[in-house]
């Protein structure tokens, strides 16, 4: 049976009629389509009005497809499927060619314009022929939510989603939460103590009857999608039983074992090998590392063991595999400082007074290896002099492109705090000054008015090589100041390099456990770079923090609280509806080849031994279509994007290029370059 | 008299999430680009069956691009790289059968690269003008030395086949 056809050119006002002549397009393809019964033009083919003229003809006309040509699927296609819907006609069989984003907004003559646009319609028809009804899928949402990242964007999702009444998995490999922010000493520009506004989240976190800690845990494996992902979390073996210990802190306090902390004292103190990162750890629950115990190393010590009043130690613990259920994920996994030594014309671990951000975040806070004091390496001398190089690694083609957002301010605050606690100078080397925050630009006019000295150029080297009696036994900062064209050396005695943000190491490999992809820098892909930066191209799967991009405490707080009201919104709705675009096997037709099996990265074709076929299990499937493509008895079928679908569409692409030679188009009969 | 300028036809199989996006963001930011290219939406560049740009070719495009997302940033986490295996491939076949490589291009593009795309699409059909149309589509009535062609082949054929039996 012949379809019945309805086409609708949109105008768009003059976006698109402005380059492509609508009204003849309609006229032709109502003319020299096969199959078109009506074929319209209209100024706004998304307004109401426009909507209603298609829904009529539906009903009137009798139409079994609609095409439309106006704007971009991305923008429109939820509407005019709808506008079919509410007319009675399965939405899936209405196609949307742009004729703007793709036309006329980006091609100069009209009449080539035009010629282009005809070809999309022709495309069009030519597929929605041959597309079939389809009937979105719905899922439950199970109420639990995974959170992956204790730091403050992990932090506040959680205890957004469990105030609310919805149970989280908070999951965290360290073994206390409270990520980056707890190893501060003061936060910009408010100067508030950064573990003061902390640890009462982190200590009602930990509280929660809502939320279960998943602290000294990784996440293993994901399963399923929306609604109901199965997650495997790997609890590491802490070596003390979590409920049995009290926390009194014996076992830390008679541990013989002293090992650098290079995790939260950024390598500027100790810790035992059984410890707690910081006093107001959340659990506060001791972690014996394997690598530095004695009795791991030669079978001896076992202090902690005699002492502990609850016999809470247990050597012999393994790591542990949980398996939870939850119908969302957050990602809040954050930022790893850059490696200094990548630059080693600043002389980080080389030079001893050469200091990272933060080393020197460690260096100035109260609780900190020197209490606060601003010392050098010596742990005596107070600096006379100090330097801060900007843009360490960050806005560096050899390192990363990318701005790291914070750095400017943290200066200022490491500016502060100096000049608040020795009367040491400080110079200030940046390349611009980045303060585009409420009351940054206050923070900077007042380090301006405190004595803090800036001096715009990238600085070339940091060198302890005197040239001068004055440069004796001081590292010598070498920099053009851009603002006299000088090249100038600046005698200090402590150089702090603002290392660049960059993402997790394992960012790529959480990011394909959870299916979602990271930029080329390695943050997190977000859904949409301005309208939705908080969802990712995963159902399900959210992103918070600074994993997504660079950004200080407020914005990653923000997100946090975003992520957690989408997945709230989603609980609440209770189901979540799924394209039903998928893959389907023939499985009378398959030949069990499995080459289809391993081209799925969802693991969502499965071979059944007993019949020897494949077939897809569509919870699973996201519907690539690469199975499809990749099946050589061409016996898999992709919803809404079949073989028949697209050989139509490029049938119809190509309309023209079938003409007869003496056609009086202008792409007729060309002549060939070889031609002399 | 025949000056007239040649316009080569071009398929674009882009994929939904990165390339189309990208043509979508070089249309709102107004990137003019040649009307050259005819895009057609794809989910995932892995979608693409060599069938599809056979077919393409063989109605009449002059060649074609295939777009996906960069490596490593595949909405399908990495179903591009299966699009560049076939696409060598592909194009390794293609060349044995004569068609330049120029013809059949594979395109990386984020969804933030308008711009980049535009360009990639200039620079392709730059690339095929030089080269002139295919001529694979049909109109084979109308080339009497095509059919002449045609008829030598069968002939020597026949005769091959006579000769053996």
């Amino acid at each position: 049976m012949a379809e019945k056809i309805g086409v609708y050119v949109c105008h768009c006002g003059s976006n698109i009629a402005g380059k492509v002549d609508v009204e003849d397009i309609a006229k032709w393809a109502g003319e020299n389509l096969d199959d078109v019964a009506v074929s319209r033009d209209y100024k706004f083919m998304c307004s109401s009005l426009g909507q209603q003229m298609i829904e009529e003809d539906i009903k009137k006309e009798k139409l079994t497809r609609v095409v439309v040509g106006a704007c971009s699927p991305h923008l429109h296609e939820k509407t005019f499927r709808r506008a079919c819907s509410n007319a009675g006609m399965n939405p899936y069989l209405m196609d949307l060619t742009n004729i703007r984003e793709h036309c006329s907004w980006v091609h100069k003559d009209r009449a080539q314009a035009t010629e282009k646009a005809r070809a999309l319609i022709s495309a069009a028809v030519q597929r929605v022929k041959y597309q079939e009804p389809l009937e979105p899928m719905f899922v439950d949402v199970n109420p639990a939510t995974l959170v992956i990242g204790g730091g403050i964007a992990g932090l506040q999702a959680a205890l957004e989603l469990a105030d609310a009444g919805y149970h989280v998995y908070l999951v965290e490999r360290m073994p206390s939460i409270g990520g980056h922010m707890a190893q501060f000493d003061k936060t910009f520009p408010t100067l508030d103590c950064s573990a003061c506004i902390l640890t009462p989240k982190m200590s009602e976190a930990g509280q929660h009857e809502n939320i279960t800690l998943l602290t000294y845990a990784e996440l293993e494996e994901v399963s399923g999608s929306v609604g109901s992902f199965k997650v495997k979390i790997r609890q590491k073996a802490r070596c003390v039983d979590y409920d049995a210990c009290t926390g009194c802190g014996i076992c830390v306090e008679k541990c013989p074992r002293k090992v650098l902390d290079t995790e939260f004292e950024a390598g500027m103190g100790n810790r035992k090998a059984i410890y707690m990162p910081f006093p107001q750890a959340v659990p506060r629950v001791p972690v014996i590392d394997q690598d530095s115990c004695i009795w791991f190393e030669r079978q001896k010590c076992r202090a902690c063991e005699k002492l502990c009043p609850t016999d809470a130690i247990k050597f012999d613990q393994q790591d542990e595999l949980i398996d939870i259920e939850v119908g969302n994920i957050i990602i809040a996994t954050g930022w790893k400082p850059f490696d200094s030594k990548k630059i080693p014309q600043y002389g980080y671990g080389r030079l001893a007074n050469v200091y990272t951000s933060m080393e020197f975040e460690r260096l100035c806070n109260a609780a900190g290896p020197t209490n606060g004091k601003i010392v050098m390496r010596d742990g005596k001398t107070v600096p006379k002099s100090i330097a801060i190089v900007h843009c360490v690694g960050s806005r560096d083609d050899r390192h990363n492109p990318y701005c790291s957002g914070v750095c400017c301010m943290a200066s200022l605050k490491f500016g502060h705090l100096v000049l608040e606690k020795t009367d040491a100078e400080v110079y200030s080397f940046y390349i611009d000054m980045r303060t585009n925050q409420k009351n940054y630009e206050e923070f900077y006019q007042r380090l301006l008015g405190e004595g803090m000295r800036f001096v715009r150029g990238k600085v070339s080297e940091v060198t302890d090589a005197a040239r001068m009696p004055t440069e004796q036994g001081k590292l010598i900062v070498q920099c053009e100041d851009t603002l006299i064209g000088r090249q100038q050396r600046y005698p200090v005695d402590m150089v702090i390099l603002m290392g660049a943000l960059e993402p997790q190491e394992d960012a790529r490999e959480l990011g394909l456990k959870c299916g979602i992809s990271c930029s080329m820098d390695g943050w997190y892909t977000e859904r949409h770079p301005k309208l939705d930066p908080v969802a990712t191209m995963t159902d399900g799967v959210f992103v918070a923090g600074t994993c997504q991009g660079p950004k200080d405490i407020p914005a990653s707080v923000a997100q946090g609280a975003a992520a957690a009201a989408r997945v709230a919104g989603m609980i609440t709705k209770g189901r979540v509806m799924i394209e039903p675009i998928v893959a389907t096997i023939n499985e009378q037709a398959c030949s069990g080849c499995k080459i289809c099996n391993n081209m799925c990265p969802y693991n969502a074709i499965e071979f059944l031994e007993d019949p020897g076929v494949s077939r897809v299990i569509t919870a699973l499937c996201k519907g690539c279509g690469t199975c499809v493509a990749a099946c050589p008895a061409g016996v898999i079928t992709g919803a809404h994007f079949n073989n028949k679908q697209i050989f139509s569409e490029i049938e119809g692409i190509l309309w023209d290029a079938l003409q007869p030679a003496d056609d009086s188009s202008p792409q007729a009969e060309p002549v060939p370059a070889s031609a002399s | 008299m025949s000056e007239q300028v040649f316009e080569p036809k071009i398929v674009g199989f882009l994929c939904n999430w990165c390339s189309y996006r990208a043509a979508d963001l070089a249309g709102s930011a107004r990137i003019t680009h040649a009307p050259n290219i005819r895009i057609v939406r794809v989910m995932c560049s892995g979608r693409v069956d060599p069938s599809f740009v056979m077919k393409a070719f063989s109605l009449g495009a002059d060649a074609v691009m295939i777009a996906g997302c960069h490596p490593g940033e595949c909405h399908y986490i990495e179903q591009n790289y299966k699009a560049m295996r076939r696409f060598h491939m592909l194009r390794q076949t293609l060349k044995a059968m004569g068609v330049e490589e120029q013809r059949i291009q594979l395109v990386w593009a984020s969804a933030a690269e308008g711009q980049q795309l535009a360009e990639a699409i200039d620079k392709m059909v730059e690339e095929v003008r030089e080269l002139g149309p295919l001529g694979w589509s049909g109109n084979w009535e109308e080339n009497g030395e095509r059919i002449q062609a045609l008829e030598d082949i069968v002939k020597e054929h026949e005769e091959a086949m006579e000769v053996t039996a």
